[in-house]
């Protein structure tokens, strides 16, 4: 029985149809798991579809490089994806002219929070200094947090999974929390998602409302741009 | 449906053509949307209509799904397992703890500095339009 399973999954796993249909069955399952949870933030169809897909990577012994070259063309269009997002924010354009100025401030203040809080929390639980560096950029969108991680000496792939996993977090919590501060303005949480939590929390807000996706796209691109220029400046003061 | 995903693709490209030669720090896709919305902007300035249908149907699909292409990459956290498992206990908790303090403060300073500005109405009608919690 099990040669027979061998016999047909040898072929299989070498071509990108097997990678892509389990990574595609994962998310639906996830969006069905959160439909069957009411909707439900905390049953986020990406971190479903993440752990049934690593589940099935572990249990058939398929490296993480073998998934992703099957998987290439969903990551791929991650690109396009971001591009896309330049469509909010053209629409959106006259909002974002109108509060350049809160913007700016709001950024400012959510990065170096985002950059420094991450270095005290990982020091105070007594974490190491690596690690500490790892986690400093790790609100901006992946391929900035990993190149910053590489220049002040953090470990570039750890970085790309903290900052996966806290987008994450960010998309999971982020609307729950920032309507228990009573904020319930599209701007607001558009900003708050793209600089904290970079893409992933930004999907999550940007698949809902077009203004609040015109902020995410802001605060991804502003907040990358900020974490690449600060984080160097802020972890030079901490030595 | 073509022209709108070779526009697309054609905005990455030249985005990755400007971060190679200017050597930014910036990613290739985000210099690209930032090109392509001046575009747009430039194209229709405020007007209504300024974005071609076409291309904003193809958006619309790819934003909706956008969960779906962080699959791959995060699988790549089970590659950093070991590092994650080692020193779990200040990782979860710089990650919790900072990213909740980094929304908070971004979201609260936006929801400050933006009150008086009197187009609140726009955000809050249309977070009141979806039902809460849904996605």
């Amino acid at each position: 029985m099990s040669k027979a399973i061998e016999h047909v999954w040898t072929p299989l796993a070498a071509t990108p149809l097997l990678w892509l249909a389990v990574t595609m069955a994962a998310y639906l399952t996830g969006r069905w798991v959160q439909r069957m949870c009411g909707g439900s933030a905390f049953a986020s169809p990406v971190l479903i579809g993440i752990v049934l897909v690593a589940a099935v990577v572990l249990a058939t012994g398929a490296s993480y490089p073998t998934y992703l070259a099957g998987a290439q063309f969903i990551n791929f269009l991650l690109g396009p994806a971001t591009i896309a997002l330049a469509i909010p924010l053209a629409k959106n354009l006259t909002y974002v002219r109108s509060n350049m100025h809160s913007i700016g401030v709001a950024l400012l203040t959510g990065s170096v929070t985002s950059i420094v809080s991450g270095v005290a929390i990982v020091w105070l639980f007594g974490g190491s200094r690596t690690i500490a560096l790892s986690m400093a950029p790790k609100a901006a969108t992946t391929p900035i947090a990993m190149a910053v991680s590489q220049e002040i000496g953090g470990v570039p792939a750890l970085t790309a999974a903290l900052a996966i996993l806290g987008g994450i977090v960010a998309a999971i919590a982020g609307q729950q929390m920032l309507l228990a501060f009573r904020i319930k303005d599209w701007r607001a949480h558009g900003l708050a998602a793209g600089v904290s939590g970079s893409g992933l929390a930004a999907a999550q807000v940007a698949s809902r409302d077009e203004l609040g996706a015109a902020f995410a796209a802001l605060g991804i691109g502003l907040n990358g741009f900020l974490t690449a220029l600060l984080t160097p400046l802020l972890t030079v003061l901490w030595n | 449906m073509l022209t709108a995903v070779l526009c697309l693709i054609a905005c990455q490209l030249i985005g990755e053509l400007v971060r190679e030669a200017f050597h930014l720090p910036i990613p290739g896709p985000v210099i690209g949307m930032f090109l392509l919305a001046a575009a747009l902007a430039l194209r229709g300035g405020r007007a209504d209509g300024a974005i071609p249908p076409f291309l904003e149907k193809v958006a619309e699909t790819l934003i909706g799904h956008m969960g779906l292409l962080f699959i791959p990459a995060g699988v790549g956290v089970i590659a950093e397992a070991g590092l994650l498992r080692q020193q779990w206990l200040p990782i979860v908790a710089a990650l919790l703890g900072s990213t909740f303090l980094s929304l908070a403060v971004t979201g609260l300073a936006m929801h400050w500095l933006t009150r008086s500005s009197g187009r609140q109405e726009r955000g809050d009608l249309s977070l009141a339009k979806h039902p809460r919690g849904r996605s």
